[in-house]
């Protein structure tokens, strides 16, 4: 079977429906797949809820999809930096389900896994844990959290293959391999999309087997917050 | 003289023992690495999934691909390792990481820590705060004494929701250090010409000797 589309547009081809659900890789603005965001905006896809750990800037990333309206709810665990965000949320178009960073990680990597649910220390005590199992381990209480699984995961990679195995770069990898795995469907955008073989078998980090589709597209890599020191 | 952000810092860089994996949230923890020991062997984890980070680049050096947890551009060091974020806080929550040092809005003498919400105000997310004071070995704050109405900001009880119950263990403010200890905060040195009047005085939360 066929993984290799020409871009976004096709690669998202029958893939969209009013009302579900995606999880989104990338950090900030660092290692978002750019291209799908872009395309998914364009097919005006409405009622999303979209697991991300940020929401983007104004203007870019998943921001982009919020100037038509197309969120229902985002999962997160940090959302400022985005004005228009904010607009929505406070007049009530626009759900958040706050997470902690890595509960959200562990969620989507469970869910990925096979795994409903898992026990975590992580928000005992707060209201994360508020309505949710409490159970004692060994003299310590944790909370129950529930795995994740989105009907498409976007993810993008460095480099991949025709298989889809895919190859991350420094902090670009972030949340795309735990999003890789927890998509019904995966879409997957690289920056280099080589023949089979030519990746380093020993440095894939998401096989094949979780990415159905995937294209090679163009990056602008916004920076979020440029800091250097004097040379 | 109390002491300023960069005598906190100062100060809370003595936390740091050679070998340790340490993890600085941002504002004034950030500057704690400027004060590390040169003989001492610490690696920085930022949460986003890079162990071992090194300074701010220069123009040149700068990668889109390569940032911290407050989404600043960094840059790597021979020992660098990246990873994904579940494998990442695999390493907080499981207790790998010794020492985080971070920020704060108020601290009980019981430990609780509330640093990511103030209700009716915009709410911005947790981040990886929860997680980190839930599994990090070591919690050390550094914040202010009081605040800019001049309120304690160390509590018998948090007024502000939680990011996490019993978990600080030290509290660097600029008037001194204090211990969370059975029965309220223990006073572990006091900053130049600072009193104990002082400290009690401005201090909600029980101390003990």
């Amino acid at each position: 079977m066929k993984k290799v589309y020409s871009a976004a547009k096709s690669a998202l081809d029958g893939l969209l429906f009013d009302g579900m659900t995606i999880a989104a890789g990338g950090f900030g603005l660092c290692g978002i797949p750019e291209n799908l965001i872009q395309s998914i905006k364009e097919s005006g896809v409405k009622n999303l809820t979209i697991a991300s750990n940020n929401a983007g800037v104004d203007g870019f990333g998943l921001g982009l999809l919020l100037q038509d309206m197309q969120v229902k709810k985002m999962i997160s665990s940090y959302v400022g930096e985005n004005d228009l965000f904010m607009q929505q949320y406070l007049a009530g178009d626009l759900e958040i389900e706050f997470n902690p960073q890595g509960t959200l990680a562990e969620r989507l990597r469970a869910g990925g896994a096979g795994i409903p649910g898992f026990y975590t220390a992580t928000g005992v005590g707060t209201k994360i844990a508020e309505g949710k199992e409490l159970k004692e381990f060994d003299g310590k209480t944790y909370v129950l959290e529930r795995g994740l699984k989105a009907d498409l995961a976007i993810v993008k990679a460095w480099k991949g293959d025709e298989q889809g195995n895919l190859t991350y770069r420094k902090t670009a990898m972030n949340f795309n391999p735990e999003c890789a795995t927890a998509g019904t469907v995966t879409v997957a955008e690289v920056e280099e999309l080589v023949p089979v073989g030519a990746l380093d078998k020993m440095s894939i980090h998401t096989p094949g087997v979780y990415v159905q589709r995937i294209f090679e597209g163009k990056h602008e890599k916004r920076i979020e917050q440029r800091t250097t020191r004097a040379a | 003289m109390p002491w300023d952000r960069n005598q906190m810092a100062e100060r809370a860089a003595l936390e740091l023992e050679d070998g340790f994996y340490v993890n600085l949230g941002i504002g004034i923890p950030t500057l704690v690495s400027n004060y590390v020991p040169e003989d001492y062997d610490i690696t920085l984890q930022s949460e986003n999934g890079m162990l071992g980070m090194g300074a701010f680049p220069t123009e040149e050096e700068i990668d889109p691909d390569l940032i911290n947890a407050g989404k600043q551009t960094v840059t790597e060091l021979e020992r660098t390792s990246y990873f994904s974020s579940s494998q990442s806080f695999a390493m907080i929550r499981g207790g790998h990481i010794n020492l985080s040092i971070l920020g704060a809005m108020e601290v009980s003498e019981t430990g609780d820590l509330a640093n990511w919400m103030i209700p009716g105000r915009l709410v911005k997310g947790m981040g990886g705060a929860m997680d980190l004071v839930a599994g990090v070995q070591r919690i050390v704050v550094i914040m202010d004494h009081a605040n800019k109405a001049g309120e304690s900001k160390l509590l018998k009880k948090c007024s502000l929701p939680l990011t996490g119950q019993g978990v600080v263990d030290r509290v660097i403010t600029n008037l001194g250090v204090f211990d969370i200890v059975e029965g309220g905060l223990r006073l572990v040195e006091l900053a130049p010409e600072v009193t104990m009047d002082e400290v009690h005085e401005k201090t909600e939360a029980a101390i003990v000797i």
